[in-house]
């Protein structure tokens, strides 16, 4: 059996498992379970912006909280919208906001495209904090969850906890399938290419811009998507959703999950969350310990779990990047002349 | 005579007060082998990345067929059919030499901003991707990451990588750079192939090889052509001779 | 808006730049020299400002506060580069902004934890608490005065350093060719530290300097660290003079913005941001790509 199979087998096997879990568990994990599957596809379209396309954004919250205050607007107080009406409100709006947000950002590259996505994910929190309409710092109700109504029949209620399980796991499914697909098609070996060297990819005849901004726009309105299942799982939205201390702990959940793996981010989501559960329980200061967490992840497991895993089961490491000790980044500076960006003291 | 396939008119670059392409003015004609050759700091290099598209010049033209490709992106360059190598191995060193010439195959098509389809489905890049790999010789490598090749075979990767772009047109910066005798005969070999229906502007420094297949010779000199013309001409300008060649002493 | 506001938004504008362009340049300097990107760096304002509330409640004057803080912004600042930034130098931006994403928990949970959640104040020091006249009804603080004023003599001094000196021509070399200046025997792990603990000393000594006139509260340091990251981008990384020009941009910017569009203040700085890229991607100063 070769590695990608066992790999596929295992996933089979999680999904599955997944699947059976709410016969199980209490409502309490059950909630917790929703949670993390939603942060996993949250997690799955960082990946797929920063392991794969190799920008680093850290501002992906943005998305993710924007198509929560989507859904509060569009819901009334008098009754529940349809998921369809819903579904198309939010992700046009996280993909308009994405096309916005990405045409400035990725005409920048390096670092300038870490502090610009940055600051940018800091002026919508501070337009959604300053907008009182929208609850300012407190936030906004959803007062209904989208449904699907044939009638006056609810064939679908995303407001019953358990319907909103498997709506998730669906999803998740769903959007790991439909990244693999974008990856292997044509779109998708440009984009590795650009990460690795984009360069040599511009000099082979490919105009990385578009093919990173479009990047940037599928990984932007995923993100959306998650945001939607996480207002509809909890009814509410703040600032705080949009924060950068989101965008911050997101990328962490992929370098702890294992970055450019896919699947790998999703087990981070889980790790993190059990973790975050677990140490708010065990001390006040679990912030701190956090804080201490995420720099011992950055100084001892730059791979990830995804990365020990395939260690410990004797792999050969996907790009030999673990041989040399070297981080999964662009083998080769994206500029001509070889010159960092920036530089240069006056 | 025919018209040049590519032509510089007063073809200028600075950086500040230093120029490192100094109002060259080439004609290339089309099926032949042309070696640009001249001491470090000439500006070949520069020259090359000139017409690759790979930098903007400050002043004056390219034309590439009739097109003017003076501010051509390196993209555009490429699609139109040029081909480049580069001096420093410019591979994608965790991929496979197949996945690393596959990139080249792709650009081939009317669009790669397709997401549905698998790559891998699309036969005719895998076609050209295979004939590129056979063409540079690493038909039976194409399975090996490419950070584990030996030099020189990844200065045929990166030869292999241009050509499975299917080039009219082939910009090679240095493709012996750093490579012993029996490695170099393979690439001379390859070179002479590929002559025969592409053209070929080439800097090199291995004097034995240019000498061998040239057709046309340019000497550069701090940014300028000092001379230009058949090898015949350029081995026995005087010019050249005190400037580069010596009268037959070893170089490099 | 009659002269007199308008001046005093002028003065408020550039002091605010000032102490913005003393946050930025440790900022810029962090990346341009050693290549470091880091998002921590507004943290080093709040222990400055920190600091400063401490020690005047210690030492019981305000000055005295200031020059025992400097020398201790310097030495956390050279105790931070030895023990987490030394690891980043090889690595991806990535992990350096993942690794000091982490620094800024442990910062602020542990200010929490010595200084509360509360806000704190530091009072003006009385030999500076007077004010000038302006017209018969406005006045303008002499500290605030006293802040630009100390804050152009420091930016002097950088400026002085870093073209005049053998450590300014050490920082130069480094930051625009590592590899070469270690080659010329440089030793540039020294060069680094330097260069760090200065930058943390100089956002310090900008928290410490404000801190009467901005209190003294927990997420300071993420406010300044994102309005400097907008600096930097504007003016360009690694460039000093860009830090400066932003800097004052943004101060004016911010400070004209809040009194004429109080609404959009916040959005000011970041259009002015967008607008910058949309024309130059690499800032005003930077390095064209």
């Amino acid at each position: 059996m070769t590695r990608s199979q066992s790999l596929a087998g295992l996933l089979c096997a999680a999904v599955l498992g997944l699947a059976v879990f709410p016969w199980f568990a209490g409502e309490f994990y059950i909630g917790l379970m929703i949670r993390i599957m939603i942060l996993g596809i949250f997690a799955m379209s960082l990946d797929f912006l920063v392991g794969y396309t190799g920008l680093i954004s850290f501002g992906h919250a943005a998305f993710f909280g924007l198509t929560g205050y989507i859904l509060a607007i569009v819901t009334p107080e008098s009754g529940p919208v349809t998921l369809w009406y819903a579904l198309f409100m939010c992700l046009s709006g996280s993909a308009i906001a994405a096309l916005a947000i990405g045409w400035v950002s990725v005409r920048t590259s390096g670092i300038y495209f870490i502090m610009i996505t940055l600051a940018i994910s800091q002026m919508f929190y501070y337009y959604f904090n300053e907008s009182v309409e929208l609850g300012s710092s407190d936030g906004i109700f959803i007062f209904h969850r989208p449904i699907v109504a044939l009638g006056e029949l609810t064939l679908i209620d995303l407001g019953d906890e358990f319907t909103l399980y498997y709506f998730v796991l669906v999803s998740l499914a769903g959007s790991y399938l439909a990244l693999m697909m974008v990856l292997g098609s044509p779109f998708g070996k440009v984009i590795q290419g650009v990460r690795v060297n984009e360069a040599r990819t511009r000099a082979l005849g490919f105009a990385t811009q578009r093919y990173k901004l479009v990047s940037f726009v599928i990984s932007g309105t995923l993100a959306g998507y998650a945001g939607f299942l996480e207002a509809t799982h909890t009814g509410f939205v703040s600032p705080a959703t949009l924060g950068w201390h989101e965008s911050g702990t997101i990328l962490m959940i992929v370098i702890l999950g294992g970055i450019g793996t896919l699947y790998g981010p999703v087990l981070g989501a889980f790790v993190m969350v059990f973790l975050q559960d677990k140490l708010q329980e065990f001390s006040e200061l679990w912030l701190l310990m956090m804080g201490f967490f995420v720099v011992a992840v950055v100084l001892f497991l730059p791979h990830g779990i995804a990365g020990l895993i395939a260690r410990l089961a004797g792999a050969r490491p996907a790009n030999g990047a673990e041989e040399t000790g070297q981080d999964r980044k662009p083998a080769v500076p994206a500029k001509a002349g070889g010159a960092a960006d920036g530089g240069g003291a006056e | 005579m025919t018209a040049p396939i590519l032509r510089t008119e007063q073809l200028t670059k600075n950086f500040g007060a230093i120029f490192a392409v100094n109002v060259v003015s080439l004609d290339f004609a089309p099926g032949q082998v042309h070696a640009i050759i001249g001491p470090n700091g000439a500006g070949k290099t520069t020259l090359i990345n000139l017409l690759s598209g790979d930098i903007q010049p400050s002043s004056g033209a390219i034309t590439f067929k009739g097109h003017d490709i003076t501010r051509a992106s390196a993209d555009r360059v490429s699609r139109l059919g040029v081909g480049r190598s580069y001096q420093k191995t410019n591979i994608f060193p965790d991929f496979t030499c197949e996945q690393n010439c596959w990139l080249g195959a792709q650009s081939r098509l009317p669009s790669s901003m397709r997401f549905l389809c698998a790559a891998a489905r699309y036969r005719p890049v895998r076609e050209r991707t295979q004939s590129a790999l056979e063409l540079c010789g690493l038909g039976h490598r194409g399975q090996a990451i490419a950070r584990t090749l030996s030099h020189g075979e990844q200065r045929q990767l990166e030869i292999g990588m241009m050509l499975a772009t299917e080039p009219e047109l082939l910009l090679l910066d240095e493709p012996l750079a750093g490579m012993g005798s029996e490695d170099s005969a393979g690439v001379i070999a390859l070179l002479k192939g590929l002559a025969k229906d592409h053209t070929l502007i080439l800097i090199e420094h291995d004097m034995d090889a240019v000498f061998s297949i040239a057709e046309a010779m340019t000497v550069m000199v701090d940014g300028r052509v000092l001379a230009s013309g058949t090898p015949e001409d350029i081995r026995n300008n005087s010019e050249v001779q005190d400037a580069y060649l010596g009268t037959g002493e070893d170089h490099e | 808006m009659d002269i007199a506001i308008f001046l005093i938004q002028v003065l408020n504008g550039v002091q605010y730049g000032f102490m913005l362009f003393l946050v930025a340049s440790g900022l810029t300097l962090i990346f341009g020299v050693m290549g470091i990107i880091n998002i921590a760096h507004g943290a080093f304002y709040m222990i400055g400002a920190y600091l400063a509330f401490w020690l005047t409640g210690v030492v019981g004057n305000f000055f005295l506060a200031i020059v025992l803080g400097i020398p201790l912004m310097v030495a956390i600042g050279y105790a931070i580069e030895r023990l987490a930034i030394t690891h980043l130098y090889h690595r991806d931006h990535l992990y350096q902004v993942l690794l000091t994403y982490g620094l800024i928990l442990i910062f602020n949970e542990t200010q929490k934890l010595l200084w509360g959640t509360g806000f704190h104040s530091v009072r003006v020091p009385a030999i500076l608490a007077g004010s000038v006249p302006l017209t018969e009804t406005l006045v303008y603080p002499h500290y605030r005065l006293f802040i630009s004023v100390v804050c152009l003599a420091v930016a002097a001094g950088m400026y002085a350093v870093i073209s005049r000196t053998k450590l300014g021509m050490m920082i130069r070399a480094g930051a625009s060719n590592r590899e070469m200046a270690q080659a010329l025997g440089i030793d540039i792990g020294k060069v680094f530290a330097i260069v760090f603990s200065l930058g943390a000393a100089l956002a310090g000594f900008s928290g410490m300097i404000g801190a009467p006139v901005s209190s003294v509260y927990p997420g300071m340091g993420d406010e300044i660290l994102i309005v400097s990251f907008v600096v930097v981008v504007i003016g360009g990384i690694g460039s000093i003079k860009g830090a400066f020009v932003g800097a004052m941009l943004i101060g004016l910017a911010d400070t004209f913005g809040r009194v004429l569009l109080p609404e959009l203040a916040a959005m000011v700085v970041y259009s002015l941001m967008v607008m910058v890229l949309l024309w130059r991607p690499q800032g005003l100063f930077g390095r064209p790509a």
